[in-house]
């Protein structure tokens, strides 16, 4: 076991036991805000497939999010609450705009790739924007949070607490098999040198291809849980702010292991939620944050940590 | 019908010729620097509030965007020495990261300094008006000075770029920055220069646009995003491109929102026309940039390296 695999245990330790011990301290709340953060780690995580292993800046990011966002708002309006159907539902629309968009953006490399991403989520933010019948630019409250197989699961905090902390863990796993699977290291050696692997016969475009659907599916899944979480979806879920928060998270935490983006949006979250009960205008400071710790440190948060460790 | 056409083929004209000045700085620094700058359309936003902050003061809206200009070539110029020369030889994502920070700080400043509702102000009495032109046509007198002042900066660009020593070194910057450099000019100064012009050139759109629009602190983002798809699809570099792809784009975006719905109507019904023509119109230019860059992933003029 890599020391990451070994922050993430703890780490996944530490969140299992967070609940209860919020509830002692008189906090419940804060389940809540945790909630959101660990929701935000899903999305960060399929991100770091794309930038940390793929070498892929995607700026479009959120676009995802609101797909997800949406087909759970979209079915709810008809009745489906079911998570077993809105999410195959969530992941097959958002694996299908992935296909589509990305089979052209990835047409491209570099600064190309990062404003075409860019001009894709906008077009899905517009799209959103112009749905009238779910309340085009101000958005629409859920008619009624999912349910698993008729079970109210996510009615109680600490149930949808424990619901996404278990998905989270399970898209973690998943991501460390995939990525240390031949796909995976294609997918890095790409990255590295995309000569020296087309010269090996390897083509990079199906592999970037797949990567850029599998990471949109996960972020959708995050959509999902989002939409639930706010009971609310709006087109701002899938604004261009949104997606370089993301791209943050995963910059700040520590890009390609996978465990550092899991941090980076827990703290990202939790700073942004502190920094707004102090004072209104926490972007100031948070922008500032950003532009400081990318100018002089290396590694992000997790880098951080095991350097400590040390 | 055809009194409708020109107008908003002026209209977009215009718009198009504003987009251009925004993405003029915005491929420059590209071009020549490689650095990828999210934070530009925060200098288009700061242009529109510096003109009104001054127009306020002074009480005339010309000397207001006179003084805009140079207070947003020094807010460039000091971007570019306190956070921009740092990101030289750093990747694309950690300036993708720096940029999105100093646009949220910006953003945030503005919102500080000058509250988050929209500020307006009023033309003076000379431009506001309207003149004909064609027919029983009147078209209003300000958005042809825009028109104008927008080809104007325009021309004098392409001027300096293809005709003098400078816009000589420019050009030899964007196709191998290290040969300039080997050759003995101050790469350094260049980049400066080229930077501190760029936020101006923005700042400068921003200001002429402040009496039609009014400023807001989020008027910097969907320029940006606009300009993006101009310079992808003109060519990253190119000025000529994006002049191109600026009118394109402009003509594309005004046209499509008001004709769309019309000519979907010839093959739909009404109401369904005007739904899709809803969905469809601020969507048009995306796809105008996927069609492009599906037969031209370089762009229109793409800029040899």
């Amino acid at each position: 076991m890599s020391a990451r695999d070994a922050v993430m245990l703890a780490l996944v330790a530490l969140l299992a036991a967070l609940p209860p011990v919020l509830q002692l301290l008189g906090e419940p709340f804060l389940t809540v805000i945790v909630t959101r953060a660990l929701i935000f780690a899903i999305a960060a995580l399929s991100l770091d497939l794309l930038l940390g292993y793929g070498a892929l800046v995607s700026f479009g990011h959120a676009a995802f999010l609101g797909i997800g966002a949406y087909t759970a708002l979209i079915l709810s309006g008809r009745g489906v609450t079911g998570l077993e159907l809105q999410l195959p539902a969530a992941l097959a629309a958002a694996g299908l705009f992935a296909l589509v968009t990305g089979a052209i953006s990835l047409r491209t490399r570099g600064v190309h790739f990062i404003m075409i991403t860019l001009a894709f989520g906008q077009m899905a933010y517009y799209f959103a924007s112009s749905l009238s019948a779910f309340g085009g630019d101000d958005g629409q409250a859920l008619r009624a949070r999912s349910t698993l197989f008729g079970a109210d699961v996510l009615a109680g905090n600490s149930g949808f607490y424990y619901l996404v902390l278990a998905l989270l863990a399970l898209v973690w796993l998943f991501l460390r098999a995939l990525t240390r699977s031949r796909f995976g290291r294609v997918l890095s050696g790409t990255r590295e040198n995309e000569a020296r692997m087309q010269a090996i016969g390897f083509s990079p475009f199906p592999f970037r291809l797949i990567a850029y659907v599998v990471a949109g599916m996960i972020a959708a899944m995050a959509g999902v849980l989002l939409a639930n979480h706010a009971s609310f979806v709006a087109p701002s879920y899938m604004g261009w702010g949104r997606s370089g928060e993301m791209i943050a998270m995963v910059v700040l935490g520590g890009m390609g292991t996978l465990t550092g983006p899991v941090l980076g949006a827990i703290a990202f979250v939790l700073a942004e939620e502190t920094l707004a009960r102090f004072t209104t205008h926490w972007r100031l400071f948070f922008g500032a944050a950003i532009v400081l710790i990318v100018l002089f440190t290396r590694g992000g948060l997790l880098g951080a940590l095991l350097r400590g460790r040390k | 019908m055809t009194n409708l056409l020109i107008l908003q083929t002026l209209n977009g004209l215009q718009f198009g010729i504003l987009l251009f000045l925004v993405a003029a700085g915005l491929t420059l620094v590209f071009g020549v620097m490689d650095v990828i700058n999210l934070a530009h359309g925060a200098q288009y936003m700061l242009g529109a509030y510096l003109a009104a902050a001054f127009t306020a003061l002074t009480g005339s809206f010309a000397l207001g965007l006179l003084a805009a200009l140079p207070v947003a070539l020094a807010f460039g110029l000091l971007t570019e020495r306190l956070v921009i020369r740092r990101l030289y030889d750093r990747s694309h994502l950690d300036q993708v990261l720096v940029t999105f920070g100093l646009m949220l700080m910006i953003g945030e400043g503005v919102r500080m300094i000058w509250g988050s509702a929209p500020i307006s102000v009023n033309l003076p009495q000379v431009l506001s008006g309207s003149v004909p032109v064609y027919g029983n046509l009147r078209y209003p007198v300000y958005r042809l000075v825009i028109l104008a002042a927008g080809l104007g900066a325009a021309g004098l660009l392409g001027w300096m770029i293809h005709r003098t020593r400078l816009g000589m070194l420019l050009r030899a910057g964007a196709s191998n920055r290290d040969m300039v450099s080997a050759l003995g000019t101050d790469i350094n100064r260049l980049f400066l220069l080229v930077f501190g012009f760029g936020a101006m050139l923005a700042g400068f759109a921003g200001a002429m646009m402040l009496p039609l629009v009014s400023a807001e602190p989020q008027m910097g983002d969907t320029v940006l995003i606009l300009t993006f798809v101009v310079i992808v699809i003109g060519g990253i570099g190119s000025i000529r491109g994006a002049f191109v792809a600026a009118l394109l784009v402009g003509l594309v975006d005004t046209l499509g929102r008001s004709f769309g719905p019309v000519l979907l109507r010839t093959v739909m019904e009404p109401d369904a026309a005007s739904q899709m023509g809803r969905v469809l119109a601020p969507m048009l230019i995306y796809i105008l940039m996927a069609l492009i860059l599906a037969i031209r992933p370089a762009g229109l003029f793409p800029v040899r390296q």
